[in-house]
């Protein structure tokens, strides 16, 4: 296991946002969150990422992550946010060199431009290299913010809601590129995201959130039930498998 | 037909070397205007006697300038020119981090309220005569003191309320308007005679420069601009965020204090020999980010030497532009940097903040 969450808390002031949280991550593995809105899956990912700071454990290699320095943490784990807004114009080529941090002292090196191409090579926006972030489409800047990601040379990468932003055929496109991330690299994927058939269709394993805790943790056929999906969401929908796969029909909210 | 991996690569480079050429063409900028403010003055000096006396120093026997031009310039408009040099430098580089720590376009010196605290322990050393050090340099040391005071509750509140970019400008704008009814206070009860005086401290010039004074000024320069740049690839990821920054590796809350220590510093040991000139510290930014962009890497060079300029350039005109009588270089600067500011504005067609 690459990763692993024991009794992980959180608490804004007097408000708990997540619970006794115990879970795994695993090499080559592509797992999914899921669950209502507030219900914690973006914290739960910057607690692991230590931008928000949690009670309980969170070990990396079996290594208690709080004990490491954010340099470290930023050479193992990287964090793509749902949108990036307010930023300063910078280029792509730039907004992807700032993954090469963790690395990097005053200069950058040929290694790590080189790096940068890499990336832009493999999200397919070398085109849009010197052109500037902020006046590029939703889709363009998910791709870009995952291949800065991919610059930290990391072997987890959490997403929070990759897809929210996206037309369909972005959706699908990022949805590949990080599954075949995972098979190609072994790197373990983590993403918070609201659409259950593209969870569904994406993920080795799903672990669905309600009120904080974990209600519901395996494959998607087991998660993705109808029942579960009536008592988390409030929502009847009809469950149809298509290549062993659940996909949800939503009829109406229950309510 | 996407672009090759080779182009992308010489594209950016070119990018790259666009900024370093900005930053070449400004340093000979620089070296053009400290020769033209040095030849300029009641004393008559040519351009090249001005130049032979300042490199006759370092290579003696090569230049034989006049000994007019050697005692002038050295003495008399050489201190001055370095002053401003040094102030420029030193205020754009500190309006350029904090703009940069804080994600800002209108922090500054000024606005996060250290020139006026500054000003309001020279009102107090001018008027009453008190402060913490005696004798000459009473209200250098006084205008030092409280700078540093009104950055340290700045960073005293970041440290017990977390270091969000809008509590320290509040506290900042806060502490500028507190020191000001302050100083207004001084003044009210004042001898009009020191009351003068105070106005004229606050509009900020370079007549009292000297080598010792240039001297401590350096040494501060020395000390924290190389810290300030090699945080520069930190103050990039932070223009993207807390908290992309954290999750990139940066520990957003010891960089966000340490660079308002060193950006405080800077100010507060330039304020207090210059009195508050204006403007520098917030418009050198800007003019250097709309020319070359945001990488700090770049931007923190280039907006230090566009406030040197800058100041130097106004400085020369406030001492010939009623010549024999000498306007303090605080006000010259705000109407040479304004108008080219607006220029910039105006000029401006891609965002640039």
């Amino acid at each position: 296991m690459r990763l692993q969450i024991r009794n992980l808390r959180f608490s804004y002031g007097s408000t708990e946002i997540l619970r006794d949280i115990n879970m795994g991550l695993n090499p080559s593995e592509v797992l999914g969150i899921v669950g209502p809105n507030g219900t914690g899956k973006s914290t739960l990912l910057r607690c692991i990422d230590r931008i928000l700071i949690p009670e309980g454990e969170v070990l990396l290699d079996g290594q208690e992550i709080s004990g490491m320095s954010r340099v470290e943490i930023a050479k193992r784990i990287g964090y793509v946010p749902q949108s990036m807004t307010g930023v300063f114009p910078a280029t792509v080529f730039d907004m992807v060199l700032l993954g090469r941090r963790p690395h990097l002292s005053w200069r950058s090196s040929e290694e790590d431009m080189d790096k940068v191409l890499e990336m832009l090579d493999l999200m397919d926006i070398k085109d849009l290299a010197m052109r500037n972030f902020n006046e590029t489409s939703g889709g363009q800047q998910q791709k870009v913010l995952i291949a800065r990601a991919l610059a930290q040379d990391v072997d987890i990468l959490l997403l929070d809601e990759p897809t929210s932003n996206l037309d369909i055929k972005h959706q699908l496109e990022v949805m590949e590129i990080l599954t075949e991330l995972s098979k190609t690299k072994g790197i373990s994927v983590m993403m918070a995201i609201h659409d259950l058939n593209l969870a569904s269709r994406y993920s080795d394993r799903i672990i669905m959130l309600n009120g904080g805790g974990i209600r519901d943790v395996g494959d998607p056929a087991s998660v993705l039930t109808a029942e579960n999906i009536r008592s988390v969401y409030g929502v009847d929908v009809v469950v149809r498998n298509e290549d062993g796969k659940p996909y949800m029909i939503p009829m109406r909210s229950s309510r | 037909m996407p672009p090759e991996t080779a182009d992308i690569k010489e594209e950016y480079t070119r990018f790259i070397g666009r900024k370093i050429l900005f930053i070449t063409v400004l340093a000979a900028l620089l070296i053009l205007i400290v020769g033209i403010s040095a030849s300029l003055g009641s004393a008559n000096i040519s351009l090249t006697d001005a130049y032979s006396a300042i490199l006759d120093k370092f290579f003696p026997d090569y230049f034989n300038p006049s000994n007019l031009a050697t005692n002038v310039v050295w003495n008399i408009r050489l201190p001055r020119i370095l002053l401003g040099i040094a102030a420029g430098i030193g205020l754009a580089v500190a309006g350029s981090a904090m703009q940069g720590i804080l994600r800002n376009p209108l922090a500054s010196p000024y606005t996060l309220g250290i020139a006026s605290a500054a000003g309001f322990g020279a009102a107090l050393a001018i008027l009453l005569g008190k402060g913490f050090v005696g004798g000459d340099y009473l209200v250098v040391a006084n205008a030092f003191i409280f700078a540093m005071l009104a950055s340290g509750v700045i960073i005293g509140i970041a440290r017990f309320k977390g270091t969000r970019p809008e509590t320290m400008i509040l506290a900042g704008i806060a502490i500028m308007y507190l020191f000001s009814a302050m100083t207004s206070l001084l003044q009210y009860f004042g001898e009009e005679a020191e009351v003068t005086a105070v106005v004229f401290w606050m509009l900020g010039d370079l007549d009292k420069a000297s080598w010792d004074q240039l001297g401590i000024i350096s040494l501060i320069l020395v000390l924290c601009v190389p810290l300030l740049l090699l945080k520069s690839w930190d103050l990039n990821v932070m223009a993207a965020g807390d908290e992309t920054a954290k999750s990139l590796g940066v520990r957003v809350e010891r960089v966000r204090m340490l660079t308002m220590a060193l950006a405080s510093l800077l100010t507060a040991s330039i304020v207090c020999f210059t009195g508050t000139i204006a403007f520098i510290g917030l418009v050198s930014p800007h003019i250097a980010r709309m020319s070359i962009g945001g990488d700090n890497r770049f931007l923190l060079p280039a907006s230090a030497l566009v406030g040197a300029v800058l100041l130097v350039a106004a400085d020369m005109v406030a001492r010939r532009i009623i010549a024999p009588n000498i306007l303090p270089v605080g006000i010259m600067t705000s109407f040479i940097g304004v108008p080219l500011f607006f220029y910039l504005i105006l000029r401006k067609r891609r965002e640039y903040w």
